[in-house]
């Protein structure tokens, strides 16, 4: 089975003046589609130098990066955002949709980047929309958009171009509990209806309970991986999706 | 494409506003500087470019028309006796005194011209005429210098050089370099205005006999005449030109200024430019994080910049037309021909490209990896 992502010994040291510091220690990790898996662990542990590195935003320091079964750390500057063009959506803490621009315009830019332009553009932009269930607030801007409404745009312009690769950062912090938690679900329901690989950096142990694995991270390396299909397996299940390792899994749907 | 340069550029009015003043400003300062240069060029050297003359012969070695030392009238003979010529006329261009009706005193410049040939005359003649000049005494002064010799009406009598001057016409547009306004008057009449003696000349005015070689008969002209300088009005015109805008300075100073504008509106626009760049980093920042290639980045910025070039010429040259309208019923004249005003819209749109870059090199060396960071 090949996963979506592959990490394999990797580490990212940063210079601070004279001293280097560690910020990942040699971690191995694989992210496959139909999964929703969190990295979770106190602040500054490396979950989300963990996540730019598995997104070709930072560079790592020594070990091996595979996407969609490519290596990706001997690329070069110009070639990484081609990768993350073709094969990876992100989600970001603070939303970061063009203010100046409607939703749909915010999703339309990236869908411009991935080649698709004009009519085919407006339309898969609409259809995303609609995906996040906001196709009635495609003219409106960010500013007049609620929080889950510009995560939830957010998420629509990550799926642009169909990318089979998730990568979110804290989407739910600056949501309140039950917003971030039907993002979450959302999330959820991307991983496992459509059988993408959905990763997310969180501490928010409200939503832990979504994801299907929770890899914990400390000092930059992984402490800890609890795998929720297999304790779920057993559960009775509203929804079930074959998932690429053939083990049926329990996604939770509102 | 959705219109990321256009809404960044029109969302913070304020910020927009400050930009296209700052545009505004430079192309107004370039336009009235480039053309204050052009008019006073075209100005320096009016007298040669609109005489109608295909040769001038001078004294040797004048560096501009100002300087004319006279010299015998003979010499028209033999320019007349010369194979080519279709004809040669005396030429008069030197200083005197006007006095005006309060018993002040101006300086004036004497244009005298033989009033049967068409050479050496006025232009822009708005009343009276020409013929008008063959009466004893008549002169045509420009209407832009009336206020300064005194004059209110054609007909009034003046005196020059302490003999009788009589205005009978007027032109309009016709500035002089110098402070003192070109009186046009027949060469006889110039002759005592400017105290020449009765047999010499100051130039002699050419025309050639159409499809001579002009080059040929300039040669031989030279060759026949002793003591003279024999030139193209091509050549006249530039030497002129040249002597007044760069020996004396003042060509480089409104050069320096032009420049000095320059240099301003691509301060003002760098700095807003950059100032809207830094607004938006994150945005940029996401493009980049999401996979946008830096060229895709580039091309929004470069967009801004256009368009507030394309926004700021435009106002520029509105305020610019006003300036030159006005400069139009003073001494001193700006010109806006059409292809300075093409250059001056490609100057703006270097600026404006220059204020990219700034920002542009910026952007070059955003790190993705700033999205994740709260």
């Amino acid at each position: 089975m090949e996963a979506a992502i592959r990490v394999r010994g990797v580490t990212k040291t940063y210079a601070e003046g004279a001293a280097r510091v560690a910020a990942l220690g040699g971690v191995d990790l694989d992210l496959y589609r139909g999964e929703m898996l969190f990295l979770m662990g106190p602040s500054g542990s490396g979950k989300t130098t963990l996540l730019s590195v598995m997104g070709c935003i930072l560079r790592a320091t020594s070990g091996s990066i595979q996407i969609a079964g490519r290596e990706v750390t001997g690329l070069s500057e110009r070639e990484l955002p081609g990768i993350r063009l073709g094969h990876i959506g992100f989600v970001f803490q603070a939303f970061n949709l063009f203010p100046t621009l409607t939703a749909i315009e915010n999703v339309e830019v990236a869908l411009e980047l991935k080649g698709i332009r004009g009519a085919r553009a407006r339309k898969e932009a609409r259809d995303l929309l609609a995906q996040v269930h906001l196709e009635d607030k495609s003219s409106t801007y960010p500013a007049d958009l609620s929080g889950g409404q510009k995560q939830r745009v957010a998420l629509a312009r990550a799926l642009a171009g169909n990318p089979e690769i998730l990568l979110a950062d804290e989407p739910t912090a600056a949501l309140d509990s039950h917003t971030g938690r039907s993002v979450m679900e959302l999330m959820l329901q991307l991983a496992h209806e459509q059988n993408r690989a959905v990763a997310v950096v969180t501490h928010d142990s409200r939503i832990a309970d979504l994801g299907d694995r929770v890899v914990r991270i400390e000092d930059g390396r992984v402490s800890s991986v609890e795998d929720r299909r297999s304790r779920d397996a057993a559960l009775p299940s509203s929804h079930f999706i074959p998932m690429p390792n053939s083990q049926p899994i329990h996604a939770r749907l509102s | 494409m959705p219109p990321l340069a256009r809404r960044n550029l029109f969302h913070d009015k304020i910020r927009l506003a400050v930009t296209l003043t700052g545009i505004t400003f430079a192309v107004v300062l370039v336009v009235v500087e480039l053309g204050l240069f052009l008019g006073f060029t075209t100005t320096t050297s009016g007298l040669i470019d609109h005489s109608h003359a295909d040769l001038w012969i001078a004294s040797r070695h004048i560096p501009y028309i100002e300087q004319g030392v006279p010299f015998s009238e003979r010499k028209l003979y033999q320019v007349r006796a010369t194979p080519g010529v279709a004809s040669a006329e005396k030429y008069i261009a030197r200083f005197s005194n006007w006095k005006r009706p309060d018993g002040g005193h101006e300086s004036v410049q004497v244009v005298g011209f033989n009033t049967d040939q068409a050479m050496g005359g006025p232009w822009n003649v708005i009343s009276g005429s020409v013929a008008d000049l063959k009466t004893p005494d008549a002169i045509i002064v420009d209407d832009l210098y009336w206020k300064k010799l005194g004059i209110s009406h054609v007909g009034e009598v003046f005196e020059m050089n302490g003999y009788r001057a009589r205005v009978v016409g007027t032109t309009h547009g016709i500035r002089s370099f110098t402070t003192s306004p070109y009186v046009f008057t027949s060469f006889k009449n110039a002759q005592n205005f400017a105290n020449l003696a009765e047999d010499q000349t100051e130039f002699i005015l050419v025309r050639a006999i159409p499809g001579v070689n002009l080059a040929q008969l300039q040669l031989d002209l030279q060759n026949h005449l002793h003591d003279v300088d024999v030139l193209t009005t091509a050549q006249f015109s530039g030497m002129t030109r040249f002597y007044w805008m760069f020996t004396t300075g003042a060509g480089v100073a409104v050069l320096l200024a032009a420049l000095l504008g320059l240099v301003v509106g691509i301060v003002v626009v760098t700095q807003t430019i950059y100032a809207t760049t830094m607004d938006h980093l994150r945005e940029y920042g996401t493009l980049k994080a999401i996979g946008a290639p830096n060229s895709y980045v580039y091309r929004v910025i470069l967009q801004q910049a256009a368009m507030s070039a394309v926004l700021g010429y435009a106002m520029g040259i509105v305020v610019s037309l006003f300036v030159v309208h006005g400069a139009q019923q003073g001494g001193a004249a700006i010109l806006l021909p059409w292809p300075m005003a093409l250059l001056i819209f490609g100057l703006t749109l270097l600026m404006c490209a220059i204020a990219a870059a700034v920002s542009i090199n910026k952007v070059t060396h955003l790190d993705p990896a700033m999205v994740f960071r709260g």
